[in-house]
């Protein structure tokens, strides 16, 4: 690389110091770790015009194995966790987006959003990802119901999550990604993303951010790469509970064929536009229901 | 006891010989049969030649970096559940639990006829009669422990009657415990005593003998023991009981191996070897095929030679068979888990 200049986005270095900038290694984000792709490859990430802006891991079906393995050991801990406990640290998480501001701002405008623009996708996702953590302790009081039973029992439905959820994040790099990752984990799930791949490095920057709030390792694992090498073995894959297609703008039909395997709860791809009101789908479409049946008077 | 006869020409042998502490200098005869003396035990063991345990460790890691894949590790993986003693030693055993694992060995995979039984199934001797029953007609063996497992802290009464109990109930295989007390006290000969004795009461049934090298501290002592336990008549030796960590491990089985390929050469007679214990992926269990391949040799690539005592291991084992049959990743929700 020639020495970094003004023009350089991602560049750490002020121009004219002669100091050489620190240039970052964007890799995975497994187990609350942040590991190199096990295939060793990487791919060149550009800006709008063409310019080389960081190299980025491309993760391989090994990854995959390896993320949903972690999603799978973080469930249990985090499933259990109060719907208030999971709140806060949802909330938590949406503080530290605060406070990255800047840098998500950088990376959406070196993706080719204007600076206007850019500022506001980060004020809507950090307000997006707060909304959905003030869902994690009201979730069962919408969805859960006391339901009336002919015979002396209290009989009372309550959400449960559904496991590990494979999510094809869409290509707008920051709210898309938000709004497909909090919906899933708040209500107890844990998920395993494929970034977009166009436009990576935001989602790297969300992975500094989980990991430095205080979100279990594991609760969320982001990869990078390319969606068509990775979304089938994701579909496919017997120990994942669900599927979020987002980000599939063709094939998704192979995909929800293989995601059929274990009948996994599966959403297609939507309009595309996430600015627009979210509504409790994506929560709900990856809850079951538990009713359990309780004696009364006995 | 009956094993134990006195001869001198083995002790006579091994002492005009000028290489006293050397095992090379000692006869074949003296490592099979006679009864040893408590000194000539001690010389001949503290003359085993040291492990290098750089070398060791170096050897074994070294091992575990090859790369088997597609049909090699198709076949492996067979291989591999066919090597399996099921195990399952817990203070919570009952009946049931112990014919769920008997059904599960002799089918590992229910939906798929191709899979092979496991070699047997291994628990405590009060659980031998139902494993018997639970197992006829399918060839899967039966182990037990015996011996006062997994500690051996018992008087030898206790741990010969718990040994033919466990025999009369019908139980193939006898996984006995070695006295590391008196091990580390330096005191060979009644460790040789007690394989010995335990031996004659298996009648028929195969000895394996373990030696908790989680509490054996060197590989020094490793060597020593399964020399000790080769000479005392062991079918098998096996590394640890599984209640202590570490339990086998590469390197400590790569010695053990390194053993019965010298007890062979010296002296015709085959000895087993069985890593149990913290074996839990398909990785590790093909990484000890490989061990066994290139330190023991092929002769004993099958499951009369080499034993892998596990219980979680054989989930796993199922799940990488079948994502190469499907070609998709498989989970643990879809096997059972006893």
């Amino acid at each position: 690389m020639s020495e970094p200049t003004s023009t350089d986005p991602i560049s750490t270095a002020p121009p004219g110091t002669g100091r050489i900038g620190v240039r970052k290694t964007y890799k995975l984000f497994i187990g609350g770790a942040f590991p190199r792709s096990e295939s060793g490859r990487s791919y060149v990430v550009n800006d709008a015009k063409g310019r080389f802006v960081a190299n980025a891991s491309q993760a391989s079906r090994k990854d995959v194995r390896d993320a949903v393995g972690a999603a799978r050991k973080a469930f249990g801990a985090w499933s259990e966790r109060t719907p208030y406990n999971r709140g806060q640290i949802l909330y938590r998480v949406a503080e530290m987006l605060e406070g990255r501001r800047a840098q998500f701002v950088d990376e959406l405008r070196a993706a080719g959003q204007a600076k206007s623009a850019a500022s506001t996708e980060v004020d809507q996702a950090v307000d997006r990802w707060v909304w959905y953590a003030g869902w994690a302790d009201k979730l069962g009081a919408v969805v859960g119901s006391a339901n009336p039973v002919a015979g002396p029992f209290f009989n009372f439905s309550t959400p449960e999550p559904t496991g590990v959820v494979g999510v094809i994040a869409p290509d707008s790099p920051l709210l898309g990604l938000v709004s497909v990752v909090a919906p899933a984990i708040v209500s107890g799930n844990t998920c395993v993303v494929v970034a977009a791949e166009p436009a990576p490095l935001p989602a790297i920057t969300l992975a500094e951010v989980l990991a430095t709030s205080d979100l279990p390792g594991g609760v969320v694992n982001l990869l990078t790469g390319r969606r068509a090498e990775l979304a089938p073995w994701l579909a496919s894959h017997m120990d994942v509970d669900a599927l979020d297609l987002a980000g599939i703008v063709s094939g998704g039909a192979e995909l929800e064929e293989a995601a059929a395997g274990n009948l996994k709860r599966v959403i297609r791809p939507g309009s595309g536009d996430w600015s627009e009101e979210p509504g409790t789908a994506r929560m709900t479409a990856f809850l079951e229901t538990k009713t359990v049946w309780h004696p009364v008077g006995v | 006891m009956p094993n134990q006869v006195v001869t001198q020409t083995g002790f006579g042998c091994f002492v005009s010989e000028p290489r006293v502490g050397d095992a090379g200098g000692v006869s074949t005869e003296t490592l099979t049969g006679a009864r040893p003396s408590g000194a000539e035990l001690r010389a001949f063991l503290h003359g085993l030649p040291g492990v290098d345990q750089v070398g060791a460790d170096e050897r074994a890691a070294r091992l575990a970096t090859r790369s088997i894949k597609t049909s090699a590790k198709a076949q492996a993986i067979d291989m591999a559940i066919s090597m399996v003693d099921l195990t399952t030693l817990e203070g919570a055993d009952t009946p049931g639990k112990v014919r769920a694992l008997c059904a599960k060995g002799a089918r590992p995979d229910p939906s798929d006829p191709g899979v092979p039984r496991v070699a047997a199934i291994c628990v405590y001797p009060d659980l031998v009669g139902v494993a018997v029953e639970a197992l006829q007609g399918t060839g899967v063996g039966v182990a037990s422990v015996a011996t006062a497992f997994p500690s051996g802290r018992a008087p030898m009464e206790a741990k010969l009657a718990d040994t033919r109990a466990a025999v009369e109930a019908g139980a193939t295989e006898i996984d006995m415990v070695i006295d590391r007390g008196a091990f580390l006290a330096g005191d060979y000969l009644t460790v040789y005593e007690q394989i010995a004795a335990t031996k004659a009461a298996c009648g028929a049934a195969h000895l394996k003998v373990i030696f908790e090298t989680g509490e054996l501290a060197t590989y020094d002592n490793v060597r020593r023991a399964s020399w000790l336990a080769m000479r005392a008549g062991a079918d098998f030796i096996k590394t640890s009981t599984g209640k202590i960590s570490p339990a086998a491990t590469l390197p400590v089985t790569l010695v053990m191996l390194e053993a019965v390929r010298d007890f062979r050469d010296r002296t015709g007679r085959q000895v087993g070897v069985k890593p149990a214990g913290g074996i839990r992926t398909t990785k590790d269990a093909i990484k000890y095929l490989v061990l066994v391949n290139e330190t023991a040799g092929p002769d004993w690539l099958s499951p009369a030679w080499f034993r892998l005592g596990a219980s979680s291991v054989l989930n796993d084992l199922l799940m990488q068979r079948r994502k190469l049959a499907t070609g998709v990743y498989s989970g643990p929700d879809h096997f059972t888990k006893d």
